[in-house]
Parts: C-alpha cells; sequence; structure tokens
C-alpha cells in the first residue's frame, strides 16, 4: 500500500483543479436536489392545506346559512 | 380567516442564516486561505468537504440511534421521526462523502476505489447496513411496529459506527490518510481553522437541512390529522404505506 502513495505523486493544478472542482460540484448539486424536493413537497402541503381552509370556510358557510334545529324543551 | 401560514420551523430561518454564513466562510477559507498541501498539493482541497460530510454523517447515525433509545423509552412518537429524519439525513451526507472520497481517491492514488483500504470498506459497509433502514420500515405496515422495529435497527447499527470507527483507527497497515488524531494531528494552523469552520459549516447544514425536514413531515402529519377531523376518514382515503413516520 505504501507503494502505491509514494507512485502517486501529487498532480499539477490544472490536472487536479477538475477533481476538486467535481468534488464540490457533487456536494452542491445534492444540496440543490435535496432542496428542490424539499421545494416541490413544501409547496404541496401548502397548497392541500389552503384547499382545507377553502373547504371549512365552505362548511361554516354552509352551517351559519342554515336554520338552527329548536331543542325540545 | 386570514393568509395561510407557512410551514417552516420555528429559529429555521436564523439557522439557515448561520448556515449560510459559515459554509461561504468555509469556502473562503479553503479557496483563499489554507495553503496547499506539500504532499498532495490543490487535490488536498477535498479533504474539507469529504472529511466533515464523512464525520457529520457518522455522528448523524449515532444521534439516530440515541434518539431511537429516547423512543423505545418513552414510546413517543416524535422521538421515532427525530430519530428516521437523523438517520435519513445522515445517509445523504454519506453518499455525499462516498463520492467525494471516490473523486479524491482518483486523484490521489489513481484508483475510484481501494477494496483492501478498511476506512473505505468499512464506511461503505456503514452506508450498505443503513440503506437497508428505509426498505425495513417499508416492509412493515402497521405504523407503531414499524416505529418499534426501526428504532431497535437505530441503537444497533447506531452502536456499530464507533466499534466500526475504533476497529479501523485500529488497523495497521493503512493508505487512508491520518490527519487527524486525539493528540491533534499533523495539520498546521491554518489549515485546522479552515477544516474547523469547514466541520462546523457542515454540522450546521446538517441541523438546518433536519429542522427543514422535521418541520416538513410534522406539517404533512399534522395535515393529514385535520383532514382526518374535518372531512371525516372517507375525504382522507387509507393511508398510503410509508416508510417515513406517518
Amino acid at each position: 500500500m505504501s507503494l502505491l502513495l509514494a507512485a502517486a505523486p501529487a498532480l499539477p493544478l490544472h490536472k487536479a483543479g477538475p477533481y476538486v472542482a467535481a468534488a464540490y460540484i457533487v456536494f452542491v448539486v445534492l444540496l440543490l436536489v435535496y432542496l428542490a424536493i424539499m421545494g416541490l413537497r413544501t409547496s404541496r402541503t401548502e397548497r392541500q392545506l389552503a384547499e382545507l381552509r377553502r373547504q371549512v370556510a365552505e362548511r361554516e358557510a354552509g352551517a351559519e346559512g342554515q336554520p338552527r334545529e329548536e331543542v325540545a324543551a | 380567516m386570514g393568509p395561510p401560514p407557512h410551514i417552516h420551523g420555528r429559529g429555521l430561518r436564523g439557522l439557515a442564516v448561520a448556515t449560510t454564513a459559515v459554509v461561504a466562510a468555509a469556502l473562503a477559507l479553503v479557496f483563499f486561505y489554507a495553503p496547499l498541501d506539500s504532499d498532495q498539493g490543490f487535490v488536498q482541497k477535498i479533504f474539507y468537504i469529504h472529511v466533515p460530510l464523512a464525520i457529520t454523517a457518522l455522528c448523524g447515525f449515532v444521534l439516530g440511534g440515541l434518539l431511537a433509545i429516547a423512543h423505545l423509552r418513552g414510546g413517543h412518537s416524535r422521538w421515532d421521526l427525530r430519530s428516521y429524519v437523523a438517520i435519513h439525513m445522515s445517509l445523504i451526507f454519506a453518499v455525499g462523502a462516498l463520492i467525494t472520497g471516490s473523486i479524491w481517491a482518483k486523484a490521489s492514488w489513481g484508483h475510484w476505489w481501494v477494496w483492501s483500504d478498511p476506512t473505505l470498506t468499512s464506511f461503505l459497509i456503514v452506508v450498505l447496513l443503513y440503506a437497508t433502514y428505509q426498505p425495513l420500515r417499508f416492509s412493515i405496515e402497521d405504523p407503531e411496529r414499524q416505529a418499534r422495529y426501526a428504532s431497535v435497527f437505530a441503537v444497533v447499527a447506531g452502536a456499530f459506527v464507533p466499534m466500526n470507527f475504533i476497529v479501523v483507527r485500529l488497523a495497521q497497515g493503512v493508505v487512508h490518510p491520518r490527519v487527524l488524531t486525539l493528540t491533534g494531528g499533523h495539520l498546521p494552523g491554518s489549515m485546522r481553522l479552515t477544516f474547523t469552520v469547514s466541520l462546523i459549516g457542515i454540522a450546521l447544514l446538517y441541523a438546518t437541512l433536519c429542522k427543514l425536514e422535521l418541520s416538513a413531515k410534522r406539517s404533512r402529519i399534522q395535515l393529514r390529522r385535520l383532514r382526518r377531523q374535518l372531512l371525516g376518514e372517507d375525504a382522507v382515503g387509507y393511508a398510503r404505506r410509508s416508510a417515513a413516520p406517518s
């Protein structure tokens, strides 16, 4: 194993640059993909929540419009 | 009825701002402050992203185990949710560590992967072990049983992580660079500062993403409950089987 390290000298900048760039791009891409998925999920939840609020408001409006039942004494 | 509330946890915005600031500072230090390594040259810059990702992922796996212990002790589903999120996020960070490590290996050793290196292979084993966590959850339909079994898995696997780490450290004849040790390591001051800021940045990123994921999961769970309460079971329909706590 030590032979492997000895046989692998430091890469010059023009050769090392793409590797370093690739490592940091992988990190950024992973982060962006995750954030995009989370953004989609959150917007879907917000949409469903808005729909639920609308349905509740319609129900409340409908209940207010109906005459109240007389409570038997 | 006022405007619809936004879905985010308390303190998430502040945490996100702090994370962005520290990660930006870390990147500036990596590329404009830390000196070039005399052995590896520019390629060593990968160290500042690869090692913090690996450390954060391993700590996250252990954290998932600790949260699972809290779930098994108290039985509250919120601990299962936290354990699930910690492990889920750690797995993503671990995949990042594997890919960046592989790129570094190719640049440094000329090979994408060296099977005889115990650090690489053991890290892969840990990742593969945790890759079975989601399928395990998904295979169990009953939510309570799913949470219990997943917690037992998280505790056992979480105990395996530090054991594995210690055994690998004791292994002889490794090719993996040993720059961090309990006695301080071989990093010069400027590199150590850069590495510390990078580690804090990645740890903060982990915390932020965990908080974001937790908030989103809690919102979905609450939404489903609200729907069931307001519109009845029929309007919600049968819950789709999921690996995530519900």
